[in-house]
Formats: structure tokens, C-alpha cells, sequence
């Protein structure tokens, strides 16, 4: 009996094959986006934690070159002699074969014990396998067993396996790597193992040019931000699963709706309730797990396409390493696999609750879809209702960046409810200007399509929002951050001498070259309790004139210059609600606060006090970097004249131009990935708009039949059909408009300021949305061109066989 | 035992390999004697009597397992009150030949350092690492200079040195003079120093004068071994003067493996003359106890292990274990009866590897001041 009720259940999907697919594609595609950008967040995440377990660099702090690049060892040996702490590490790919593995030079002897590998995070005894042939050449290299069996017999120096040594890397001797990766006396980094001698002197007097970082595990803002950028990617996988269950929950409801028949002929003949519902749970239980496997399949793709731009953005922004290949883990299919299931089973709620509730002696032919949808779309209105309440009350008093993005989700929620009312109201709007039969029936027959087409279009509604307001976030913040740029990069050059002699008879040489000469001192200091930077700055037209300020008190260039006041970045502002007149405490004394000024891309608090004042309270901060006035035109000729003059590499002299550029290509990596997310979401709209408007199809014919036989063309009924989705895209188009700007709003002035501390003005930009509206009235264009097609080929028998099977 | 030679001490603190063995092999005090003093010694340059040749040997001699350069000072600022202070600085070669044709991270060469500032109330330490070869540590003879990382004994010569180390909370500067010769002990500083014939190479300096300062946390009360976590909120400046002592010694394998740590000291009397004497504690044979009687001009004289003895009178617990830090020495030829006393009982060096090292008064027939070191107590 079972198993003619299974039969009986999955012969409606051999009828259907095109609504199966329908299924298995919005169901694949859906968890797709969502485990393609779980596959992303957890491989950064494990570089995270690669990076913390790798030689306990999380909780150590690290100093390496300012600029980036590698260093002398002499340095290492200098601040040893300095009574510097440190322990000098060099790193690099070693390739073996066809196998390349990450090599890791370390000296055993600066090294604290516990940090050598087959320490602590290393799984085995501190310096378990490390010995005398560990530091005399040949040397070992120390890696995974796997690793080890990989390399064995392939390198010129000795591979020993160490049980719990993480795989696709190796240890050396620092010596002994810098000659397999053939740079002598160089290192990468150095860690900072402990405090230093007492009295050591900083590192800023030493070492200028070096800069220690903070431990990575420790540094909240970090943190912060890279948990902020890999909440924005879940939010965003979390929109696109929310996109492809509206396409599983259209199909799941046409299926159940259209299989009603069945249901009640099966339980007449004696099938139970919870037999029926368990057949039926089996049914998309396999389905699901199909579909999401297929859909895992896919996310691996893209997150294996995706996952470069969002290593180097994540580097870029944060400075956080993430490896740019995936490894995939196997809690990863379970949890896509899982959610896949969830999903379904959401979807498919309403559909079993009306299965389990279905009267057994109900007629057995399907319900018009309108029937319901006059109570459907009472409840829909209300939990808009309840959603909009929710948002605003989120919006008034919530706080921290899950309120923002709940916010952000009842919002998006809200208007999507809201979309069949907007929709029926704007019809019967339309209705009104009906001249004619043929029109009063295309307006009555497209809000007669309303329900079954309302699920399609929540979808696209809630895709093109995503795409207005993340485009007019982007768009904002790009015209803001150029703006910036131009301002905070007022001149023309800047320069970096190599040290405080050099920079000396620099300034000298440059004193009748340039308009002004305009030092750039920094020193690192807590400010509020968090690890921040106090800029010495000149006082001088350069910044009077351009210093983008967003707030400031009267005469506040004067009142800096006097050194008495300062200014501060709007990240330390909105974090300690500081603002313009107010006092702070800072190394050398309580500093009134004479003006704000924007600082993006920077997370951490920062600070600006007068050149003069600076210098007495950081004399010990040499002045080696310096911003030179000089006619733009002379700029490169400058440049070319200090590089020679003084022996300076490419890095050392940047004109504007470079600096710009470099900031602008940062930029737009870091949404690189959010538009590609935008682009496939709206592409899964359009998908759930064909895979409707297709099932719906072949329900019309007992509707089309009537007005055909009454003398229309199939020619001029496939046109109205197009007519018609062109017609459902402008309207959802219209309505998402006011959506996609309340998202951008919430983007801008919530989100990023809880994920970054700024808060960036909103522009508009109507020509995008222009062009998002034609794109998206294309794509209803293009999903319904197939279904007219097939409204136009229908054959006249088919539409004749509506009369004959009238019941 | 070794009734002719009397060796003195020779196989003191040699730290430096248990400071590599506990790097690189696992666990400092292994079967071979106190820190795999008593391994053998293939490959690696003989020690073979003769004289010395200063400066050259004031030099390191990397054809040697190990060798050390250890610097104990009893100091007295203004108002009389007791500082102590050690430098160490233990070379230790990782293959014979002690050298390598590629020079720098190849260079088979170990150094550790260890200081320690010594209070009547506190003890603080700091231990540096570095390799050879690579300019992080080693010791040239002319001008001499012994170093690792910021730690320096360096002078125009070894006669006329400056002193330096610092820890996280502490550190001293001191100027450091000879007022006499060196010393050299044993047959001419070829000191054996087990009865199977073990030998080192061994010379001191006890006659330094010095004078200088020491840095420590501004108001401390408390006892601390200098390896808190935060650094000290403000420090205080102690101008010192006093005497030093400095031994120099390498070998090639100096214990017996039996032997399993020792009691040593170094006391300078009031009256100018000064006692070096120790006891090597044994597994598996007799206790072996030595000294050498210093005469206010440098004359050294040795003396055999039934001349001498050397009494615990009372334990300390330090670091949760017994160590005695109240001792009775006796001398009879030379009329010595003191008891020796611990200035701060806990001066317990909780480094890489452990022992007990800080300075003692000595009083009865002989009043003084000196070190203690004692190896072994596990």
C-alpha cells in the first residue's frame, strides 16, 4: 500500500519534469549562495586560526617592515642589541615536485620554548623533534607526516615527520631556509616574545621604518572589522537563500496544490494522515538532500571563483591573511546539507498544513489560487504590519550590528509582504483607465495572476532593493572616499628618508625645490583605551585648506597650530561620543577638541595635534616622512631628481597620483564580491520568474481558452503575456525603489557606522536605477518570452480540449 | 682521590649545554649527570695542561664543548646595605669542530646568558639565548668584549671591564678593576676534577674592584624572581661599590656521569685573602669536596677534599623544595671555621634550567662576604 501511495505520489513529477526542476534549481541555487559564502567566511576564518596557531603569532605582537617588504637580519641582530625582545622569522613557498609547501625559517634559541613547533597549538611536546641536526646544516625540515612522505627524498635537506604538525608546511632552522629559499641574511618578521630589557629604548628611535602590529588575536578592532565584513557576506548569502526558497516555496505549493487529487484519492483508499505526511516528508526530504548536494557543488564553485577578491580584500582593508585556496571541511556539507533541509522544510510548512487539515470528502479539484489569496493577503499585510514595526522600533532603539541587520531583514521582509497589496492596488488603479474589452480583461487577468506570480516577484522585489541600496551604498561611499582622497592628499609628493641624517640633508635639498615641506610624524599611543595613532601636524594652507573637517570649533587651524587643541578622527568620535569643544586625555596632557575630520579605511582611533606641540611632547619620534608642495608639474621631475640624489627606492618617493590610485583600487576590490553577490541574486529573481511564470503556464489554458475562442489571437495572447510580466517587473521595480533606498540608508548610517565608526551622506543616483529598471524589465522580458512562446504555439486542439473537459 | 691535584670546583655551573640540551633534546637533568655534563666528548678538542696565553684565552675557544665567562659581585651602597649580582655568559659548541665553512646560522656555536640582581627582600633574574656566528653573541679577546644581545663585559682589557645587563625589571652598570692577578687553578689551570681524569681549563679573577649602579622597581617589597608580567612602575638608581669575582673556564667533558649537581662558593674575606671550595654530590660513589686558598697577593694554594668540609646547617624551602642555605665550613690548615649564610634564602634562579645562586656572609674565624651556587636540587 505504501509503496503504491509512493508511486502514486512521485508519478506527478514524471508528468511534471519541468516543475521538478524547477525545484531542484531553486533549491540549488539557494543553498549555493548560502554555502558558497559559508565556504568563504569559514576558509577565512581558518586562516585566522592558522595564522594564531602558527608559532602563537595570534597572541604575540609582530614587527616588520612599515611599508611591507622583507628586512636585513642585521635589524633582528640591532634590536637584540637594543634589548628588543624579538625572534626573526622568514617565510616562504618551497616548491618540491608538484607539490609546493609553505616553508617557516625560526630560531630555536630566541624563540621561547613553548612557541617552537610541537608546542603549545602544535599538538606535541615543545620542541619534540627539534635538535642539534635540527640547527647545523644540512638541518631538518620538520612538517606533517603527510607532508614528510610527499617530500621525502626531494629536497637537499633532510624531512622529518612530526605527529600533529599541520600538513602543507614546514619547519627550518631560519639558517637553513634562508638558503633553500636562496635569500641569505634576510628575514620576513620578527615577534615580539617578551618585554624587553628595562629602559630599552622604542622602536620608533631605533627603527622608524619598522612598525609592530598588535597580536592579531588581540586586536578587537581587527576583529571587529573582519567579523563586520564576514557578517555582510552571511547577511548577503542569507538574502540569496531567502531569494531561492521563494522559487522552492512556488514550486512545493504548486506541486502539493496540484496533487490534492491524489491526496484524497490516497486517503479514501485508506492511506493515514501521518502515512500520507510521512510519504510526503520522505519525498522532499530526498528531494532536498539531492538538490543541496548539487547545490554544495555549485557553492564550492563560487566560492572558490569569489574566494581570491575576498582574501585581498580582506588583506587589503584589515591586513588580515586569509590563503586564497579553499579546503573544504566536512562539517561544511553537513551544515549546507542541513540547511538545504531547513529550508525545505520552511517552505513546505504551509503546504503540509494544509495536507494534514484536507477535509476528506473536499472536492478534489484544484483551488483557483485567488480564492485564498483575498484571507492570504490580509495576513500577509499584517505580518508586513508587524515586520514594519518591528524595523522602526530596531531603528529607534536597537543597537550593535545584528539590531542594523536584523533592521535591515524586517525591513526587506516588510516590503516583500507588502508587495501583492502594492501590487493588487496599483492593478485596480490601473483597471480604471481599461478602454475596451479586450483591456479590462488584460487588467483583470493579470491581478487574477497576482497570487501565483506574487512569490516570484517578492523575489525579484527583494533582489533589486539588495541592488539599489547596495549600489547606492557603494556609489555613496565611492563619491565620499574620492572626495576624500583628493582633499586628504592635498600634495604632491610625499617622501620617506631611510633615516634622520638622510632626512636632514634632504630637507636641505629640497628647501628651495618645494613650495612647503610638510612633515609627517606619528607616534602609537592608547587613546579611549584603544591602540591609536597621534599625528604631528604643520601648520600650514595645505590643511587649513583642504583637511576634510566635518565638524570643528571657530578658529580651529589656530587653536591646533597653538598646540593646546587637537583633532580628532569621527571613528574615535562616534566610539566615545566625542565631539567638537569637548576635552580628551592623551600622553602629555588633557587636549580640547577643536574638530572632527573623516578618516576612511581606517578602524582605528587617530588623533592630530599641532607639529610644534608634537615635538615636545614625542621628541623622540625622528621625522622621516614629509608631504612636498610643489607645482604638479614639477612633480615627477622631483621625484626622479630625490631618487637619484639620495639613493631612494621606488617606494620611498610616491607622488599623489600613485598614492590615489592604490587607495581606489583597495576600494573597489572590497566590493568586488558584494557586486558579484548582487549580480547572482538578481539573477535568481529572474530565474523564480520563469520557473513561475512556466508552471503557471499550463494552469491558464482553462483561462486563455475562453477569450481565445472569443476571437484573440494566440499571437496577440502571447503578447499580452508579456505585456503583462513587463508590466508585474515595472510595478515590483517602482516598489522597490523607496525599499532599495531605505536599505542604503540603513547601510549607510547603521551599519557602517556600528562596523566601521563612520557614517558616510547618501547620494542618489536615478541614472543606475534606470538602468536596474530596464535590466530588470528585460529579464521579465526574457523569463516570459519562452511562455508566450509557448501560449503562441499552444496548439489549437489543446486550448479546444478546455471545453471538453469542463467539469 | 685526585690527592695531588687538587681540583678546584672545575665542573661549576655548566649550565650552558643543559640550557641546549633542555632546548633541543626534552628535560634538562637527564641520565649523563647534571644537565648531560657527563656525555661524551668525541670529536671535540682535548683538554691538555699548559700554560696560559693572555689575552688570547681571555677569548672563546669554540674547539670546546663549553666554556664560561661568570661574573659574581657582593656590592654596598651608601648605607650599607647588601646587593648581589651574576653575569654569566656560557658558550656552548653544538659540533665538534666549532666552526662552519658557511659562517653565520651554520656557525655550530650556543650562548646563554643569565643575571640576577639579589636583595635582602628580592631576586630578580633574566636568561638570554642567541646563536653564534651571526653577531647576536660571542667574545672577542682583544679588545675584550663578551656579549649577548644587550648584556656586556667589555673592557680596553679583561683587567679593566665594564659590566651590563639588563632584565625586565632590573639591570646594573658596573666598572670593574683588578686589584691583583689572575689566578690560574689546578696544575695551571689544568684542573682535573673526577677521579677517571676528567679535566678543564680554569683560571679566575677575584680581585676585582667595583663600582657602579643598579636599577630596581622604585619601592618593592616584595620578593620576585624579575619575571613578572608588568613592567615596574618607576625605577630606583643605586650607586654601589664592592668586590667581584670572575671565573673563566671551558672543557670538552667535565663530569663524571655519576655526579649530580654541587655545592660552591667563593668568598672573599675581610683580610683580603679568599676561599674558593666545593662539593660535588655523587650517585655512585663518595661525595668529591676540593678548595683553593687564595693569598691576598694571588698565590693560590689547593687543597684535597679530606683538608676541607662542608656542613648544611639549615634548609630553606625554595621554589617547594628543601635547599640548604645555612652552612659550616671548615678549613683547619688554614684555621678557617665559619658559618655561611644566605643574604636572601630564596634566590632561586627559576630560568630554563633551576638552581640556587645569591650571595652569603660569612662569619666565625673568617668574616666575609661571598657566592653560593647549588646545582642538583630537585
Amino acid at each position: 500500500m505504501i509503496g503504491a501511495a509512493l508511486g502514486a505520489l512521485l508519478s506527478h513529477w514524471t508528468r511534471r519534469p519541468f516543475q521538478l526542476l524547477t525545484l531542484v534549481i531553486g533549491l540549488a541555487t539557494a543553498t549555493a549562495l548560502w554555502s558558497g559564502v559559508q565556504a568563504i567566511n569559514a576558509q577565512a576564518r581558518q586562516s585566522y586560526a592558522d595564522a594564531a596557531n602558527r608559532l602563537g603569532e595570534a597572541d604575540l605582537p609582530v614587527i616588520e617592515a612599515r611599508g611591507g617588504g622583507d628586512l636585513a637580519q642585521a635589524r633582528f641582530i640591532a634590536l637584540r642589541r637594543a634589548g628588543w625582545q624579538v625572534a626573526p622569522i622568514i617565510e616562504g613557498q618551497l616548491a618540491s615536485g608538484d607539490t609546493a609547501i609553505l616553508l617557516i625559517g625560526i630560531d630555536p634559541l630566541s624563540m621561547p620554548p613553548g612557541r617552537l613547533p610541537g608546542g603549545a597549538g602544535f599538538g606535541a611536546e615543545p620542541g619534540a623533534g627539534l635538535d642539534a641536526d635540527f640547527l647545523a646544516p644540512p638541518g631538518v625540515l620538520l612538517t606533517g607526516p603527510e607532508t614528510a612522505s610527499q617530500l621525502e627524498g626531494a629536497l637537499p635537506v633532510p624531512v622529518r615527520a612530526a605527529e600533529g604538525m599541520a600538513e602543507g608546511r614546514a619547519y627550518a632552522d631560519i639558517g637553513i631556509a634562508q638558503r633553500l629559499l636562496n635569500r641569505p641574511g634576510r628575514i620576513d618578521r620578527m615577534l615580539v616574545t617578551g618585554p624587553g630589557s628595562l629602559g630599552a629604548p622604542s622602536l620608533e628611535r631605533i627603527a622608524p621604518d619598522l612598525a609592530q602590529r598588535r597580536p592579531s588575536g588581540e586586536d578587537d578592532a581587527l576583529g571587529r572589522l573582519t567579523d563586520s565584513f564576514h557578517l555582510n557576506l552571511t547577511a548577503f548569502g542569507l538574502l540569496a537563500f531567502a531569494v531561492g526558497l521563494f522559487i522552492v516555496r512556488g514550486a512545493i505549493g504548486l506541486a502539493f496544490e496540484q496533487r490534492r487529487p491524489v491526496f484524497r484519492t490516497l486517503r479514501a483508499l485508506g492511506v493515514s494522515r501521518n502515512a500520507l505526511l510521512g510519504l510526503l516528508a520522505a519525498e522532499l526530504a530526498a528531494l532536498a538532500l539531492v538538490s543541496g548536494a548539487a547545490g554544495m557543488g555549485l557553492g564550492y564553485l563560487l566560492a572558490g571563483l569569489l574566494l581570491p577578491d575576498v582574501a585581498a580584500t580582506l588583506r587589503g582593508l584589515y591586513g588580515a591573511q586569509v590563503e586564497g585556496a579553499l579546503s573544504i571541511r566536512p562539517a561544511w556539507w553537513l551544515a549546507g546539507l542541513a540547511i538545504a533541509l531547513a529550508g525545505t522544510a520552511l517552505a513546505a510548512a504551509g503546504s503540509f498544513w494544509q495536507v494534514a487539515r484536507l477535509p476528506l470528502l473536499a472536492p478534489a479539484q484544484p483551488r483557483a489560487w485567488a480564492l485564498a489569496s483575498r484571507k492570504l493577503l490580509r495576513g500577509q499585510q499584517l505580518a508586513a504590519l508587524a515586520l514594519a514595526a518591528a524595523a522602526i522600533a530596531l531603528a529607534l532603539w536597537g543597537s550593535g550590528l545584528i539590531a542594523g541587520f536584523a533592521l535591515l531583514g524586517a525591513a526587506l521582509l516588510a516590503a516583500a509582504l507588502l508587495l501583492p497589496s502594492i501590487l493588487q492596488g496599483a492593478l485596480a488603479l490601473g483597471a480604471r483607465t481599461a478602454r475596451g474589452v479586450v483591456q479590462d480583461w488584460f487588467w483583470a487577468d493579470t491581478r487574477q495572476q497576482v497570487p501565483g506570480l506574487s512569490l516570484a516577484l517578492m523575489a525579484l522585489l527583494l533582489a533589486l532593493s539588495a541592488n539599489i541600496g547596495v549600489g547606492t551604498m557603494v556609489s555613496s561611499f565611492r563619491l565620499t572616499f574620492t572626495g576624500w582622497l583628493d582633499q586628504r592628499l592635498a600634495a604632491e609628493l610625499y617622501v620617506t628618508a631611510p633615516d634622520a641624517e638622510t632626512a636632514a640633508r634632504m630637507r636641505e635639498y629640497l628647501a628651495p625645490r618645494t613650495g612647503a615641506i610638510l612633515p609627517i610624524v606619528q607616534a602609537e599611543a592608547r587613546i579611549d583605551g584603544q591602540p591609536g595613532a597621534i599625528y604631528g601636524v604643520a601648520d600650514h594652507a595645505t590643511y587649513r585648506r583642504n583637511w576634510p573637517l566635518l565638524g570643528s570649533v571657530p578658529g580651529v587651524w589656530d587653536r591646533i597650530a597653538a598646540g593646546g587643541s587637537v583633532l580628532i578622527n569621527e571613528q574615535l568620535s562616534r566610539r566615545a561620543g566625542l565631539v567638537p569643544g569637548d576635552k580628551i586625555d592623551l600622553p602629555g596632557g588633557r587636549f580640547n577638541i577643536a574638530g572632527i575630520y573623516s578618516d576612511y579605511g581606517n578602524p582605528a582611533p587617530q588623533v592630530m595635534m599641532g607639529l610644534t606641540r608634537f615635538e615636545s611632547e614625542f621628541p623622540e619620534v625622528p621625522q622621516l616622512r614629509f608631504a612636498l608642495r610643489v607645482p604638479p608639474e614639477a612633480a615627477a621631475d622631483l621625484a626622479r631628481a630625490l631618487r637619484a640624489q639620495f639613493g631612494l627606492g621606488d617606494d620611498a618617493v610616491v607622488d599623489q597620483a600613485a598614492v590615489k590610485a592604490l587607495s581606489l583600487a583597495i576600494f573597489e576590490r572590497t566590493f568586488t564580491v558584494t557586486a558579484a553577490l548582487n549580480v547572482l541574486t538578481l539573477s535568481v529573481a529572474g530565474l523564480a520568474i520563469l520557473t513561475s511564470l512556466l508552471t503557471l503556464g499550463t494552469m491558464r489554458l482553462p483561462q486563455l481558452a475562453p477569450v481565445w475562442s472569443l476571437g484573440l489571437t494566440r499571437a496577440r495572447l502571447a503578447r499580452l503575456e508579456l505585456t503583462r510580466a513587463i508590466l508585474l517587473a515595472a510595478i515590483t521595480f517602482l516598489a522597490a525603489v523607496p525599499t532599495g533606498l531605505l536599505l542604503a540608508w540603513v547601510l549607510l548610517s547603521i551599519i557602517n557606522v556600528e562596523a566601521f565608526g563612520w557614517r558616510l551622506p547618501m547620494h542618489v543616483f536615478p541614472g543606475d536605477w534606470l538602468r536596474l529598471g530596464v535590466l530588470s524589465l528585460l529579464a521579465a522580458a526574457l523569463a516570459s518570452l519562452w511562455p508566450s512562446i509557448r501560449i503562441a504555439r499552444t496548439p489549437p486542439s489543446d486550448l479546444l480540449k478546455v471545453f471538453a473537459n469542463e467539469r | 682521590m685526585n690527592a695531588d691535584l687538587a681540583p678546584p670546583s672545575a665542573s661549576r655551573r655548566l649550565c650552558a649545554l643543559c640550557a641546549v640540551s633542555l632546548l633541543l633534546a626534552a628535560g634538562p637533568a637527564g641520565a649523563q649527570g647534571f644537565a648531560g655534563l657527563g656525555q661524551a666528548a668525541e670529536g671535540f678538542e682535548p683538554v691538555r695542561p699548559g700554560p696560559f696565553a693572555f689575552p688570547r684565552d681571555h677569548g672563546a675557544h669554540p674547539g670546546f664543548r663549553i666554556e664560561w665567562w661568570y661574573v659574581t659581585a657582593n656590592l654596598k651602597d651608601a648605607e650599607g646595605t647588601d646587593y648581589g649580582i651574576q653575569w654569566t655568559l656560557f658558550r656552548s659548541a653544538l659540533s665538534p669542530g666549532g666552526t662552519h665553512p658557511d659562517g653565520g646560522w651554520a656557525t655550530p656555536q650556543a650562548y646563554l646568558g643569565h643575571a640576577a640582581l639579589t636583595t635582602r627582600e628580592a631576586h630578580y633574574t633574566a636568561e638570554r639565548l642567541a646563536r653564534g656566528g651571526i653577531g647576536q653573541a660571542g667574545v672577542t679577546a682583544m679588545p675584550f668584549e663578551a656579549h649577548i644581545d644587550d648584556w656586556r663585559l667589555a673592557g680596553p682589557s679583561l683587567r679593566d671591564v665594564t659590566l651590563t645587563a639588563r632584565g625586565e625589571r632590573f639591570g646594573y652598570e658596573l666598572e670593574m678593576t683588578a686589584g691583583g692577578p689572575f689566578v690560574a687553578q689546578g696544575d695551571e689551570g689544568y684542573s682535573v676534577k673526577a677521579a677517571d681524569g676528567m679535566a678543564s681549563r680554569y683560571y679566575s679573577q677575584p680581585f676585582y674592584e667595583v663600582h657602579g649602579t643598579l636599577m630596581l622597581p622604585a619601592g618593592t617589597q616584595t620578593r620576585g624572581n624579575g619575571n613578572g608580567n608588568a613592567p615596574p612602575a618607576a625605577i630606583r638608581e643605586v650607586a654601589v661599590t664592592g668586590q667581584a669575582w670572575l671565573d673563566r673556564e671551558w672543557s670538552s667533558q667535565p663530569l663524571s656521569p655519576g655526579q649530580s649537581g654541587w655545592d660552591w662558593f667563593s668568598l672573599h674575606f675581610d683580610d683580603g685573602t679568599r676561599l674558593m671550595t666545593f662539593r660535588l654530590r655523587d650517585e655512585t660513589q663518595d661525595d668529591f669536596a676540593s678548595a683553593t686558598w687564595i693569598a691576598a697577593d694571588g698565590t693560590p694554594t689547593p687543597y684535597r677534599g679530606d683538608a676541607i668540609s662542608l656542613t648544611p646547617l639549615a634548609a630553606s624551602t625554595v621554589a617547594g623544595r628543601e635547599v640548604p642555605t645555612q652552612w659550616r665550613l671548615t678549613l683547619p690548615e688554614r684555621g678557617v671555621d665559619i658559618e655561611v649564610a644566605a643574604l636572601n634564602p630564596q634566590s632561586w634562579m627559576d630560568l630554563g634550567f633551576s638552581y640556587w645562586e645569591g650571595p652569603v656572609t660569612a662569619t666565625g674565624s673568617h668574616a666575609g662576604m661571598g657566592y653560593l651556587e647549588m646545582t642538583g636540587y630537585e
